[in-house]
């Protein structure tokens, strides 16, 4: 990379930069080679395997659609998408949901009338989850929740609550919600600093004007705080939803999508196809599917959003 | 500040009850941490310790051997946090102020590359990184997340270079400065200010990264601090309050991070959500 770059040194003919030229493509070279060597190139391949029979070992063989029809068909990998519900519940439905109502009285009553310093520190307290590693953050819930000596179970049980005592991580029926507990409290932060941020542009005129009209606090919340800050709430709902396609560090630390599959998601799901089972091409076919859920919300998303921009417009 | 009602004072409880929860775990995570198993076990995990008991932090800096740990992670973040904003800034340069053709559908694929999901890129990185001899390298990882950092911060920065004042660069080029010397001497020290945001960015997101370092760094000593916290999950050896030590040392290097660049990234987060 740094030879490519120096090499382009001797070429200082000054060239006004405004002029669309040429000039500019051997700065595009290590980055374009990169991506094309680390994303594309796997992107494709990997779309490719999909439609192989590949255990990692032999050259993969064709055998066109016999994996996606296979996929079709398996219960785990529509159990999985069910979990991507659930996960979008936890990551995207609850956070921006509770960061609405907690940026809100964060910004319009504790900043206000408490100060700002109160209000800042409330909501460093709700993003200090945010920058923990997520598999450091999964092993502190997963430590709380211990079957034997866990945290959680010690206090039900000190309060004479031992009939709620669970086997929070080994029960089918609490495995998954354990793990949703687990990416609620690693996501509150995000939205609450983002709307933080975004509701600072809201003129504080237009809530005296509404005032004055008589409008109570939730009046002015739907009509000039959510219109206002409507771009960070897409930008929000965007990323965090694809995040919540792509877990895996959690399942991987806690559960490894058990017990039994109740808490497989697609992302472990081709992982284990891939590394467990060895069976390349259907873990492939798996990445693959979850590749094209997440291009499409994205993209819904983005039609969406200008949408919405244009009949505002 | 006007005056308070007593509404004011319920929202302020609720609100400070609220983030009081969300800090609950890491306040059981210290106190547990330096009490011995049995101090545990006779008082629960809410009371005080009755002495002060290093055993589960001395238990796993040994056994994971952490400062080699955290040498990894900071080697592997560090260079690919450098890599990633060097590579960003030559693509934004060329995109954003060079304009080059077919710039749109380029973005894109930048912006693509940065939303996939890793496991679609796996396999094939796998396969790759073998048969170039660099799996169970930590090049392999430093070289994906530079690819990886890089497509995001090269999005980012082609829309901020899009706006860079036009009087700049051609004074540069009255000045007979060529484009690689207005690069270096104009254009990185006027957009500093957002370098070093991704800068910080890059670095926390590859410390905090698992599926590719899980995948690609097998020895143990090539290890970085989550996959050390990780890989430690279920051995038996791991009793109650070595578990929670575990995690304490996995998350203060970043929190440690955090208060000292929190101010950056602060401005970066907000920053990220306007664009």
């Amino acid at each position: 990379m740094a030879v490519t770059v120096s090499t382009r040194r001797t070429g200082r003919r000054g060239n006004a930069p405004r002029r669309r030229s040429l000039g500019y493509w051997p700065y595009l070279l290590p980055g374009a080679v990169l991506v094309a060597a680390i994303v594309v190139l796997p992107l494709v391949q990997n779309v490719y395997y999909s439609f192989t029979f590949y255990r990692g070992i032999r050259p993969p063989e064709w055998i066109g659609l016999a994996n996606w029809q296979h996929l079709m068909h398996d219960d785990r990998f529509w159990q999985s998408f069910t979990h991507s519900i659930a996960m979008i519940v936890a990551m995207v439905v609850v956070p921006t949901l509770l960061g609405l109502l907690l940026a809100a009285i964060l910004f319009d009553v504790v900043g206000k009338k408490f100060g700002g310093r109160v209000a800042s520190l409330l909501r460093a307290m709700f993003y200090v989850p945010q920058i923990i590693p997520i598999v450091v953050a999964s092993i502190v819930i997963g430590w709380i929740a211990r079957p034997e000596d866990g945290a959680l179970n010690e206090v039900l049980g000190a309060v004479g609550l031992d009939g709620l005592q669970q086997n929070w991580l080994g029960d089918p029926h609490f495995a998954l919600p354990t793990i949703m507990t687990v990416l609620i409290w690693v996501q509150i932060g995000y939205p609450v600093v983002i709307f933080m941020a975004a509701l600072q542009r809201v003129d504080p005129e237009l809530y005296e004007a509404a005032e004055l009209d008589g409008a109570n606090w939730w009046h002015r919340f739907r009509a000039i705080t959510l219109a206002v800050i409507r771009p960070e709430i897409f930008v929000v709902v965007l990323t965090c939803t694809i995040a919540a396609l792509k877990v895996f560090a959690p399942v991987y630390a806690l559960t490894r999508g058990g017990p039994g599959t109740s808490t497989i998601v697609p992302s472990y799901y081709s992982y284990s196809e891939f590394f467990q089972s060895q069976q390349v091409g259907y873990g492939a076919a798996v990445s693959t599917a979850l590749t094209v859920v997440i291009v499409v919300v994205a993209v819904g998303f983005l039609i969406l959003q200008r949408f919405v921009e244009r009949r505002e417009a | 500040m006007s005056r308070r009602t007593a509404w004011d004072w319920v929202l302020l409880a609720l609100a400070g009850l609220a983030a009081l929860i969300v800090v609950l775990p890491l306040l059981l995570l210290l106190l547990n941490s330096f009490k011995t198993p049995d101090d545990y076990n006779n008082g629960g995990p809410l009371q005080v310790p009755t002495h002060l008991s290093f055993h589960g932090i001395q238990a796993f800096w040994t056994r994971v051997d952490f400062p080699q740990k955290l040498w990894n992670s900071i080697f592997i973040s560090g260079t690919v946090a450098v890599l990633a904003v060097v590579v960003s800034v030559l693509n934004a340069y060329a995109l954003g102020i060079g304009r080059v053709r077919g710039r749109f559908p380029l973005l894109l694929v930048f912006l693509l590359a940065n939303m996939l999901p890793q496991e679609a890129l796996l396999y094939p990185l796998y396969n790759l990184f073998k048969n170039v001899g660099l799996y169970d390298s930590q090049w392999s990882v430093i070289i994906i997340f530079t690819a990886i950092q890089s497509a995001f911060g090269t999005y980012l920065l082609a829309s901020v270079y899009g706006t860079f004042p036009r009087e700049l660069l051609e004074a540069a080029s009255i000045d007979g400065a060529g484009r690689w010397r207005t690069l270096w001497r104009v254009v990185v020290p006027v957009s500093w200010q957002t370098l070093s945001v991704l800068l910080i960015f890059f670095f926390i997101w590859t410390w905090n990264e698992f599926l590719i370092p899980v995948t690609f760094l097998i020895s143990n000593d090539k290890q970085t601090v989550p996959l050390a916290v990780a890989s430690l999950q279920g051995d038996r050896l791991m009793d109650v309050t070595t578990t929670s030590a575990s995690a304490l040392l996995g998350l203060i290097p970043t929190l440690v991070f955090f208060l000292l660049f929190q101010r950056t990234l602060t401005r970066g987060v907000t920053a990220g959500a306007i664009k």
